[in-house]
C-alpha cells in the first residue's frame, strides 16, 4: 500500500458497557507502517486525537484520555518508530511529511465522516503542526490543542527574525531558547546518544522524572519500551530538525489552535510562540501551570478540562472570524483619530464596540461607521475627567452589553506650553483628561474585569512624550509619563487576573488633536494660525491613526506591555536608553 | 473682480450640455453590468455622447470601478486612465465625462453601483451634506481655500477622506468658461481636449496675474474670493474602498451663487429617500 491510503486490520480489546472504560486496540496502516491505535468512549461523541512526544507512547496520555473519555470519542496511537507501532527502516522516513500523514490516516480510520479534534505533546506537538498546516486542514481537523512542541518551521522563522534584527531582547530570547534545547544538539551525536540510552538513562528515567519534572513515580510508567522508542526517536530530531530551521516555510491554518503554555517548562520557552498569530489568526492562548511531564502525568484533569471547554465552542460559527464571537471592547474618545480608527478596527475583527466621547455626535458617527463592518456598536457621551461619570459609565456598559474584554482608554487632548508659562488651571485640565481619565477608566472597568474573573486587557494611550522631554510640553508629557507608569504597576497588579495592560507610545500621527491643542499665552487669531501651523506640520508627517489601531489590536493579541509607534517614537526610547543626556539636552529645544 | 460674463441664454446652453451628459451617464449606468470592465464602459459612454451630438470633449471620459473609485493605490496620472478593471457584484463605480457643444462645456461625476454595498449607501446620502456645505460657503464668499477647509473638516468628521486631493493639482474645482479656441475638435493630449489646453492654459496666465486661480484647490492659489462664473465642482469623497463623487456647475453671480441645476440624479435621489424616510 503506498500514500495515504489506509486500511484498518481487526480490533481487539472489548467494549465497555458503557463504552467508557475499556480501550480498543487496532491497527491502522500508513503508506505501509502499521500503526497501534487505542480507543475509548463513544465513537457516537466528537472525536479527540492525543499525539504523544519523545521518548513517551501512548500511554503518557492515559489519565488524560480516561478524564476525556466521559463524553469523547477519545483516540491515542504510538508514533511511528514508538511503543506497539512499526518501526521504519530509514532515517527519512521519519520525516515530518510522513508523520503528518501518519495523523490523517488514523484520523480517516477513526472517524471518517467528521473532523478530529487534535491534542498533542512535545513531539507529538511538532509532528501535529505539520498536519494542522497542510492546506484544507480544516476540512479535518476541527481544533488543536498544542503543548511544548512548535512547529519547526515557525521556529526556524522566530529564529530569523531575531537573527536578522539583534536588539538585546532577541538576542537573550534566542540564547536562552538555545539553552533550553541543549539536549537536540546532544541527539546529533552519533553513537554516543543512543548508548546514553541504553546504558542507563532509560532505567534512570523515572528519577529523572521525579527530580526533574515533579512526576510522582506510579505503577506502567514509563512504557516497558522506553529504551528501544528513545533510541529510534532520536531519528525525528536527525531527520527534521535541520532542514526545517534552516530553510523553513510559510506554515499557515486556519484551523482554531489552543496554546497552553506549561509555566514551568524545561525545554520549551514561553517567548518561543510570540508572533505566532501571524501563522495562525485563531488562536487562543491558556497557561498552565505545570512542568514538561507533570502537565499529563500530575494535571491529566486540568489538561483534560481546558481541552473540553475548547472543543465544546462552535468553531464553525467563527469562522472567518478571530477573536471569539461577542468579543466587546470600549474605547474612550472614540469620536475621533486614533480612537475612531481603534473602533473601526476592532469592528472589522467582529467585535462589539462601544464608544464614549463628550462630542456625542462625534461617537455616534464611529458608532455609524463601524455598523458598517457588520458590527454591533453603541455610542455614550462621557467626560472621562469625571470619575462619577465614568462609574456609571462602566456600570451602564456592564448592564447594556456586559463586562468588555478590552478597554481602550484613549480619550485625550493636546496643550503646549512652557512649566512657568503653564497657568494652574490649564495644568488642572491637561492632568484631569490625560491623566485621571485613564486612571477613572483602569478603575472602573479593572473592576469589573476582576471580578468577572476571566481576565482581559487594557490599553492605555501614552504619548512618545512620555519619555521625551521638551521644555514646551511640561504639562501634556508629564501627563503622558504618569500615565506610563500608571500601566506599568496597574500590570504587575493585574496579571494574577490575566488581565493585560498596555501602553501605546505615538509620536506624530496626523488627526485632529492638533486643530483643538492649546497652547499657554495664546487666544482667538493667534491660536487659530498656531493650531493651523502644527496641524499642517502633523499633516506633512502624514502617519495615520489607522496604523496607530493596528498596533493597538497587535498589542492586545500578544500582551505587549509598551508600544512605541511611529519611527521617532522608537528612535526617541532608543536614545533614552543609550544616551540620556543627549535626550536631556534635545529637551531645551523649543519643539511642541 | 470681473463681472459675471453670462447671460440667460448662454445658462441656458450650459444646462442643456449638463443635462445631456448626465442623461448619457445615466443610460450608461442602466447598461452597465458586472463583468463589463472599464474600457469598455468609457466607449460606451462616448459612443452615447457623440450620438446625442457631441463634437469635443473638456476631457476624455473616464470610469472608475471597485476601489479604483477612491483611487486608491493611484501612484502616476495613468492610473486616471480607464483600464481593464471588470465590474463585480458589490462594486462602486464612477463615471466622469466633460462633453462640449457649440463650446459649451459641462464637466459630469455620477457615482453608482451594482448590488447591495452599504458602503457605498451612506457615502450617497452623505454626499449631500457637500454640496450644500459648499453653496452655503460660497455664498458667504469665503476664500476658496477656507472653502476647501471646510469640506476637508467635514469629511474629518465623518471619517471619511478626501480624495479630490489625488487630482492633479489637489482640485476639488475647476473654472469653466465657454471653449472659444480653434485647436482641433476631437483631438486630446493627455487626456485632456486640445481647445481644453489653449483655453486654460490662457485663463491661468490670465488670472495668475490678477492673483487668482481658475483652479480650486487649499493653498495659497485658492485664497481669494469666488471669482464670477461658472465653477465646476467636483467633492469625491472615500471610505476604504469605495469612493463616490458629484460634478456640476456652480454658477456665481457678483452678489450671489447657486447650483446651475438642481435636476439631477443624486438629487432627485436625496428628495426620494426624504420622501421615504
Ligand atoms: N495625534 C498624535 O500625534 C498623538 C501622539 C501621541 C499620543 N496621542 C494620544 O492619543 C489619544 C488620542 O488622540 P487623537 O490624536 O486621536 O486626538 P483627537 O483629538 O483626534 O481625538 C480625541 C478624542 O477624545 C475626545 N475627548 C477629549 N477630551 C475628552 C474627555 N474629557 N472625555 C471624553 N472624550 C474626550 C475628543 O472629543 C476626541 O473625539 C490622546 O490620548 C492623545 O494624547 C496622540
Amino acid at each position: 500500500m503506498t500514500g495515504r491510503s489506509n486500511g484498518t486490520h481487526g480490533t481487539d480489546g472489548t467494549h465497555g458497557t458503557d463504552g467508557t472504560d475499556a480501550t480498543r486496540r487496532r491497527t491502522v496502516d500508513s503508506g505501509g507502517l502499521a500503526l497501534a491505535v487505542y480507543e475509548q468512549g463513544d465513537p457516537a461523541r466528537p472525536t479527540v486525537l492525543l499525539v504523544h512526544g519523545y521518548p513517551d507512547d501512548h500511554s503518557v496520555w492515559d489519565d488524560v484520555a480516561a478524564d476525556l473519555a466521559a463524553d469523547h470519542h477519545v483516540v491515542r496511537y504510538d508514533t511511528r518508530g514508538s511503543g506497539a507501532s512499526g518501526v521504519p527502516a530509514a532515517r527519512e522516513d521519519y520525516r515530518l511529511e510522513l508523520l503528518g500523514q501518519d495523523l490523517y490516516a488514523v484520523a480517516d480510520a477513526v472517524s471518517p465522516d467528521r473532523p478530529v479534534h487534535v491534542v498533542a505533546h512535545d513531539w507529538g506537538s511538532v509532528q501535529a503542526w505539520e498536519a494542522v498546516t497542510a492546506p484544507g486542514a480544516y476540512r479535518r481537523i476541527a481544533s488543536y490543542t498544542t503543548m511544548s512542541g512548535p512547529c519547526l518551521d515557525h521556529m526556524g522563522h522566530w529564529i530569523r527574525h531575531r537573527l536578522r534584527r539583534p536588539t538585546p531582547r532577541h538576542l537573550s530570547q534566542l540564547l536562552r531558547q538555545g539553552a533550553h534545547s541543549w539536549y537536540i544538539a546532544l541527539f546529533q551525536l552519533p553513537v554516543l546518544a543512543p548508548a546514553a540510552w541504553k546504558l542507563g538513562l532509560a532505567r534512570l528515567w523515572p528519577r529523572v522524572l521525579r527530580d526533574l519534572e515533579a512526576v510522582r513515580p506510579r505503577p506502567g510508567h514509563p512504557q516497558a519500551t522506553l529504551a528501544k522508542d528513545a533510541v529510534h526517536g532520536i531519528e525525528l530530531y536527525r531527520a527534521n530538525m535541520r532542514p526545517r530551521v534552516r530553510a523553513p516555510r510559510e506554515r499557515h491554518t486556519e484551523v482554531p489552535v489552543q496554546l497552553i503554555t506549561l509555566q514551568r517548562d524545561h525545554y520549551v520557552a514561553d517567548f518561543l510562540s510570540e508572533g505566532l498569530e501571524r501563522w495562525v489568526p485563531r488562536l487562543t492562548r491558556r497557561t498552565l501551570d505545570a512542568t514538561h511531564w507533570s502537565a499529563l502525568l500530575e494535571k491529566g484533569p486540568a489538561v483534560a478540562a481546558l481541552v473540553r471547554e475548547f472543543t465544546a465552542r462552535d468553531h464553525t460559527a467563527a469562522r472567518q472570524e478571530p477573536s471569539a464571537a461577542g468579543e466587546l471592547v470600549v474605547v474612550t474618545g472614540g469620536g475621533s483619530g486614533i480612537g475612531r480608527a481603534t473602533a473601526l478596527a476592532f469592528a472589522d475583527r467582529g467585535t462589539r464596540v462601544v464608544v464614549c466621547d463628550r462630542d456625542l455626535p462625534a461617537a455616534r458617527r464611529t458608532a455609524e461607521l463601524c455598523e458598517l463592518s457588520g458590527a454591533k456598536a453603541a455610542a455614550y457621551r462621557v467626560d472621562v475627567s469625571d470619575g462619577a461619570a465614568v462609574d456609571a459609565f462602566a456600570r451602564q456598559v456592564a448592564a447594556d452589553h456586559g463586562v468588555p474584554d478590552v478597554v481602550v482608554n484613549n480619550a485625550g487632548i493636546g496643550h503646549s506650553g512652557t512649566f512657568l508659562e503653564t497657568t494652574e488651571e490649564e495644568w488642572r485640565r491637561v492632568l484631569d483628561v490625560n491623566l485621571w481619565g485613564v486612571i477613572h477608566g483602569c478603575r472602573a472597568f479593572g473592576q469589573l474585569m476582576v471580578e468577572r474573573g476571566t481576565g482581559g486587557h487594557l490599553v492605555n494611550l501614552a504619548s512618545a512624550a512620555a519619555y521625551l522631554p521638551a521644555k514646551r510640553l511640561a504639562a501634556y508629557a508629564t501627563s503622558k509619563s504618569a500615565v506610563l507608569m500608571l500601566s506599568d504597576c496597574l500590570r504587575a497588579e493585574l496579571a494574577p487576573h490575566r488581565i493585560g495592560v498596555s501602553a501605546i507610545c505615538p509620536g506624530i500621527v496626523n488627526t485632529d488633536i492638533t486643530r483643538t491643542t492649546t497652547f499657554s499665552g495664546l487666544h482667538d487669531d493667534a491660536l487659530a494660525a498656531k493650531q493651523a501651523k502644527v496641524s499642517k506640520l502633523y499633516a506633512r508627517r502624514g502617519f495615520p491613526p489607522e496604523k496607530v489601531a493596528a498596533e493597538i489590536l497587535r498589542a492586545v493579541r500578544t500582551r505587549k506591555p509598551v508600544v512605541p509607534v511611529t519611527f521617532e517614537a522608537k528612535a526617541a526610547r532608543l536614545l533614552g536608553r543609550l544616551s540620556p543626556g543627549l535626550l536631556r539636552l534635545l529637551a531645551r529645544v523649543n519643539a511642541g | 473682480m470681473p463681472r459675471f460674463p453670462y447671460d440667460e441664454r448662454d445658462l441656458a446652453k450650459f444646462r442643456e450640455v449638463q443635462q445631456l451628459a448626465y442623461h448619457c451617464a445615466e443610460q450608461v449606468a442602466a447598461w452597465i453590468e458586472p463583468g463589463v470592465t472599464e474600457r469598455q464602459a468609457t466607449a460606451e459612454l462616448r459612443r452615447c455622447l457623440v450620438r446625442a451630438g457631441v463634437q469635443d470633449f473638456f476631457h476624455v471620459p473616464f470610469a472608475w470601478f471597485g476601489d479604483r473609485t477612491a483611487f486608491r493605490h493611484f501612484r502616476t496620472p495613468l492610473q486616471f486612465f480607464a483600464g481593464s478593471r471588470v465590474l463585480a457584484e458589490g462594486m462602486p463605480y464612477v463615471l466622469d465625462c466633460a462633453p462640449v457643444v457649440d463650446g459649451y462645456t459641462a464637466d459630469i461625476g455620477y457615482g453608482g453601483k451594482v448590488g447591495e454595498n452599504p458602503v457605498w449607501d451612506l457615502l450617497a446620502k452623505d454626499l449631500r451634506v457637500y454640496r450644500e456645505l459648499i453653496l452655503r460657503e460660497v455664498r458667504a464668499r469665503k476664500p476658496l481655500a477656507e472653502v476647501y477647509a471646510a469640506v476637508d473638516a467635514q469629511l474629518a468628521a465623518h471619517g471619511y477622506d478626501n480624495r479630490h486631493q489625488v487630482y492633479p493639482g489637489r482640485v476639488i474645482g475647476h473654472q469653466v468658461t465657454r471653449n472659444t479656441a480653434r485647436g482641433p475638435a476631437g483631438v486630446n493630449l493627455f487626456g485632456f481636449g486640445v481647445r481644453t489646453l489653449q483655453t486654460l492654459g490662457r485663463e491661468l496666465v490670465k488670472e495668475r496675474l490678477e492673483g487668482r486661480s481658475p483652479l480650486w484647490a487649499g493653498g495659497r492659489a485658492s485664497r481669494h474670493a469666488p471669482t464670477p462664473g461658472l465653477w465646476a465642482v467636483e467633492p469625491h469623497i472615500g471610505f476604504r474602498d469605495v469612493g463616490i463623487k458629484f460634478e456640476e456647475l456652480l454658477v456665481v453671480t457678483d452678489e450671489d451663487a447657486y447650483w446651475l441645476d438642481d435636476d439631477l440624479p443624486h438629487v432627485r435621489r436625496w428628495a426620494l429617500q426624504e420622501d421615504a424616510a
